[in-house]
């Protein structure tokens, strides 16, 4: 399995990366490597067998009563955030 | 004989008697990373006041007579859990301004059991690499020799147990990265059931695989703080509400008559020499101590790092799309549009390797490739799960290597990630099945510890921890300190 540049140019805006140019042919040849790499998963026969997707034999995911049980805390939350206006998020501007 | 090298059960016998307070045994451990931490960096934030404080609530417990056995007893925790008012990096540029304003359940819990927090330990950045080297912090040192990889993911809580900067240390193991870095260093670790231990405040990697545990140098250190750890915690949605059996009273179950397999697999590809043979010692150890040894065999198991490799990546990726540069974290200067601001404060903060496993999992699960790709591994994983429950049909625990060799150079695999990935091809089977493993060490090629692996069933903790203190009985490796840090 071989990536083309453009590809891995089209993974990394899926998943909203910035790469540089300088950084392309790295991502091209080490992703291609893994994508060969994994490609042997496909010699095994897996026609009669379910998918997995977490290791809780018989456990479902829990639910709990609909009711309020944390405390406002945006304004500690907020400490981290890199820009704040009023509570609010600032981002660059959206709607021209 | 010196505070660091006391077991945590000798510890607190010393504190109870009033021979040490929990201050100066904090002041002891705090003493030892100044010295030491600058050459290793296996610290990347030292909580000194904290600890400090800690130990005196500690003392005050400890004089009312309400002290537990974990009380005054320091521990480092690995930089991946939420420390209330601490920052908390994940060994990544994107969180080196995180203050967390809550802490992990893990950190909770040993914080009411009276333990004192010395630091935050480095590691791979979000827990992706085998060898520390990811970290936006720079590698950790292992302690055996400066110029050798700890391993990793969590190499900074290994490399602080093993040169006895901390009795104890957490970690978290999603392919290997509590076993893997415990046998490079020559200490314990024990990854618990998926399920068994909360992951509240512990920050994901990938979540149908992510596990906190202990590394320390005993399994008798590893079971005492195991038994403060685990638990149902209504937080995470993965908790497993199942009673939590005393690890402390059950360590001194005999090992005559208990069944345990060896890994075929495990032995037939890759072992390298001493390493292996190392490994043999341990079995004809267990049978001398009366247990029976029976091969087993799990065919579907060297297709795990493929597996791992495709279903880590494709959780990563969407775990860490929550890095927006919006809410929290690193957020790149004057960005153009929103577009710009998502690409560049997430191209910025984080590293190569991170980027590298986001990118290979955005492609997985892609239009046109999931079938092929997510939904195939999920499939040989169920094959590999079902190898192990067939197997433990038949014995009780199983053994093999941790490592396929001991610590390696510093920059050795840095650039091959495929090499690097290969590492794992001993621990990842278990966190795909969800299985409790732990490592211990056995014994020493050249000057470099080397390690072995128990495995065990689901919610089998107990037994993994009475095999392995039955081999601590009998042997010393677990005592043994690199000469530097004695």
């Amino acid at each position: 399995m071989s990536l083309t540049r453009s590809q891995v140019e089209g993974i990394a805006h899926l998943a909203r990366l910035d790469v540089t140019e300088a950084e392309l042919p790295a991502y091209v040849d080490s992703l291609s490597k893994i994508l060969s790499f994994v490609e042997q998963l496909s010699a095994a026969d897996t026609a009669a067998v379910s998918p997995m997707a977490h290791p809780l034999e018989g456990e479902s995911q829990r639910l709990r009563a609909d009711e309020v049980t944390e405390s406002d805390r945006h304004e500690r939350f907020q400490v981290n955030a890199p820009s704040v206006t009023d509570a609010l998020y600032i981002v660059p501007r959206v709607i021209e | 004989m010196s505070l660091h090298t006391l077991s945590v059960a000798e510890m607190s016998a010393a504190l109870g008697r009033r021979e040490v307070s929990a201050r100066e045994l904090a002041q002891h451990f705090l003493d030892r990373i100044s010295v030491s931490n600058p050459a290793l960096n296996a610290y990347v934030t030292i909580t000194a006041e904290r600890a400090l404080a800690d130990a005196r609530a500690a003392d005050e417990a400890i004089a009312a007579g309400t002290a537990g056995p974990l009380t005054g007893i320091p521990v480092a925790q690995k930089d991946i859990f939420c420390t209330d008012g601490i920052r908390t990096t994940c060994g990544s540029r994107m969180l080196d301004n995180f203050v967390s304003p809550y802490d992990a359940t893990v950190v909770e819990r040993l914080t009411a059991a009276g333990t004192v927090m010395l630091g935050k330990t480095n590691m791979d950045e979000f827990a992706m690499g085998s060898s520390n080297e990811t970290s936006w912090y720079g590698p950790v040192r292992n302690p055996w020799d400066h110029a050798k990889v700890p391993g990793g993911s969590s190499g900074g809580s290994a490399a602080v147990v093993a040169a006895r900067l901390a009795p104890v240390a957490t970690g978290t193991d999603t392919g290997g990265s509590i076993r893997q870095p415990a046998a490079l260093v020559g200490i314990s670790g024990i990854k618990p059931t998926y399920g068994r231990v909360s992951r509240y405040g512990m920050i994901a990697f990938a979540s149908s695989l992510d596990q906190a545990g202990i590394m320390a140098p005993s399994a008798e250190d590893c079971a005492l703080f195991l038994q403060a750890i685990a638990g149902f915690d209504a937080r995470d949605s993965t908790s497993v509400d199942r009673p939590v059996p005393n690890y402390g009273a059950e360590l001194s179950t005999p090992v005559k008559g208990l069944k345990i397999g060896i890994l075929k697999e495990f032995f037939e590809r890759g072992l390298e020499g001493t390493t292996g043979a190392l490994v043999n010692s341990v079995l004809e150890q267990y049978r001398a101590l009366g247990a029976e040894l029976v091969e087993v065999s799990c065919p579907n198991l060297p297709l795990s790092v493929p597996t791992y490799y495709v279903v880590a990546p494709a959780e990563c990726s969407s775990n860490l799309s929550r890095f927006d540069g919006v809410r929290f974290g690193h957020r790149c200067e004057n960005p153009r549009d929103l577009m710009d601001l998502y690409k560049r404060s997430r191209g910025e903060g984080f590293g190569q390797e991170v980027k590298r496993r986001i990118m290979t999992g955005a492609y997985v699960l892609s239009a046109g490739y999931y079938d092929a790709y997510y939904l195939k591994a999920q499939k040989v994983r169920s094959l590999i799960t079902a190898d192990f429950k067939a197997a433990f049909e038949k014995v009780d625990l199983l053994i093999g290597p941790t490592s396929p060799t001991p610590a390696f150079d510093l920059g050795a695999k840095v650039d091959d990630p495929i090499t690097m990935y290969l590492n794992d091809i001993y621990t990842i089977g278990a966190n795909l099945a969800g299985l409790p493993a732990m490592s211990i060490p056995c014994g020493f090629d050249g000057h470099l510890p080397v390690g072995v692996q128990l495995i065990g069933p689901h919610f089998g903790e107990s037994r993994l921890l009475s095999a392995a203190h039955a081999y601590q009985s009998v042997t010393d490796y677990h005592r043994r300190i690199p000469a530097a840090y004695v």
